[in-house]
């Protein structure tokens, strides 16, 4: 199987090891990656909340280039990313007369083809827990992780068109197979505040006490996550009592799987997973 | 002259918000409600009110933070987060100054680096929107942090084809 890759300028930064492991889970599972020839950025909240034409045109000129390629299904791991290419087909399949505008605003042909796909959905449905369960040569044993979706990988859901978006349960089945003890709360599509955190730090850091707290009462030792913001909030904006460690849920499975490379992504987390995981037996 | 409902309306281009029956669905799940100054049902109201200076001035259209969990539980239909997304385009094309201004400060700077470079930079970002805020110092210790991890690159790949990304916003100007 071999898919379009769009990174997104996080994946290039701050979650280069969500990139690392999205590579890596994506190698021993036999889907090879080509990335978008010459992307840009999708725009992300900035975009969409002060230029409407400009946050469907800077995706539109990514879909072009994908429906070029002849690669037409894109893996987009980031969820912000993957909102806006949604959005944006969403927005130019349902409106003829943006189409044409878009068309030239981008100056070059675009057909609504290409197939979005986030890395969770592509390896619970496509790949399937079967084939995962049987990578496995390290259970995930005394982990005891909540999923936390955020906001843009299921919302809205004529967009997203994600399977029970008040209650997802994909991140929750790969993590089961993983060995994990999942725990069930009912927190997993709240929001953290997004790009709030730089602007308002303070709402941020209310949301994500509160997602930690509620986490901690469900009886988690971790959080897992499928999106750089929600990563990257979660991550850094908790209050030090309240702090948990955090994962991309690539890496959890990258871990389980035996691959090179965990315990160094583990190192770039702000904070520390190591006495936990070590603490287990699993690094 | 149009009245601000029907601008509203028109910018939506979907469902007309006087659908809206107040039953606060959104507002309940809304997780920045508590810091917002008008809830998001009651900037409906507003609107139907023709309060639009009030509306288009206060902090909530800044303090959104997109969730979409507003249009997601809506038994209407009403695309509240995308009204928002209206509300600001509206503002700043009336030169109406940002209640929330390092909320407005953070998109510029964003896009900016995107005009730029075609893609974000997030050590070059950060500097532009703190010059835009003068919020100089805050997440310094973690910014060093992040860097002594490799995780704020300074130099980063651009789009090579800079032309294509500038002419988007020239013509979406």
């Amino acid at each position: 199987m071999k898919v379009s890759y769009y990174p997104g300028c996080s994946l290039h930064g701050t979650a280069k090891e969500y990139d690392q492991s999205v590579k890596a889970v994506c190698a021993a599972l036999g889907i090879e990656l080509k990335e978008v020839e010459d992307w840009s950025c999708c725009g992300a909240t900035a975009a969409h909340s002060t230029n409407f034409n400009l946050s469907v045109a800077l995706p539109a000129r990514n879909l072009a280039s994908i429906e070029a390629s002849g690669l037409n299904e894109v893996l987009v791991p980031c969820a912000a990313c993957f909102n806006r290419f949604k959005s944006a087909q969403h927005h130019l399949a349902h409106d003829d007369k943006l189409r044409g505008e878009i068309t030239k605003i981008i100056g070059q042909p675009y057909r609504g083809s290409a197939v979005i796909k986030h890395p969770i959905g592509v390896f619970h449905d496509d790949v399937g827990l079967d084939r995962i369960a049987e990578k496995v040569v390290k259970k995930l044993t005394g982990l005891k992780p909540v999923s936390y979706y955020g906001c843009l990988l299921v919302r809205p859901p004529e967009v997203c068109q994600f399977e029970n978006y008040e209650h997802p349960y994909m991140l929750d089945d790969v993590l089961m197979v993983l060995g994990a003890d999942v725990k069930q709360w009912s927190f997993k599509t709240d929001c953290c505040g997004g790009s709030l955190t730089i602007s308002r730090t303070e709402i941020v850091n209310r949301l994500v006490d509160r997602l930690m707290t509620m986490a901690r009462e469900a009886g988690a030792n971790c959080v897992v996550t499928a999106c750089p913001v929600c990563m990257a909030n979660l991550d850094a904006r908790a209050s030090e009592n309240l702090k948990l460690p955090v994962f991309y849920f690539t890496e959890l499975m990258a871990l389980a799987f035996g691959l090179p490379g965990t315990s160094n992504w583990l190192k770039l987390h702000m904070v520390d997973p190591t006495p936990l995981m070590g603490g287990l037996g699993l690094i | 002259m149009k009245t601000f409902l029907e601008e509203v309306n028109e910018r939506i281009n979907g469902v007309p918000i006087q659908r809206c029956y107040h039953c606060r669905k959104c507002t309940a799940g809304c997780p920045l409600a508590f810091a917002m100054e008008y809830n998001p049902n009651r900037i409906i109201k507003m609107i139907q009110l023709g309060m639009k200076r009030e509306v288009l001035t206060s902090s909530t259209i800044w303090l959104c933070a997109s969730c979409e969990t507003c249009i997601t539980r809506c038994p209407n239909q009403v695309d509240i987060a995308r009204m928002m997304d209206v509300l600001r385009e509206m503002a700043i094309r009336e030169g109406i100054p940002a209640k929330e201004k390092n909320v407005l400060s953070f998109h510029q700077a964003f896009l900016s680096c995107i005009r730029s470079r075609g893609r974000i930079n997030e050590p070059l970002m950060m500097v532009n929107y703190k010059l835009r805020s003068g919020d100089l110092f805050s997440d310094m210790g973690m910014g060093i942090d992040m860097f002594l991890k490799g995780k704020l690159p300074l130099i980063s790949p651009k789009t090579k084809d800079l032309k294509a990304v500038r002419d988007i916003f020239e013509k979406t100007k």
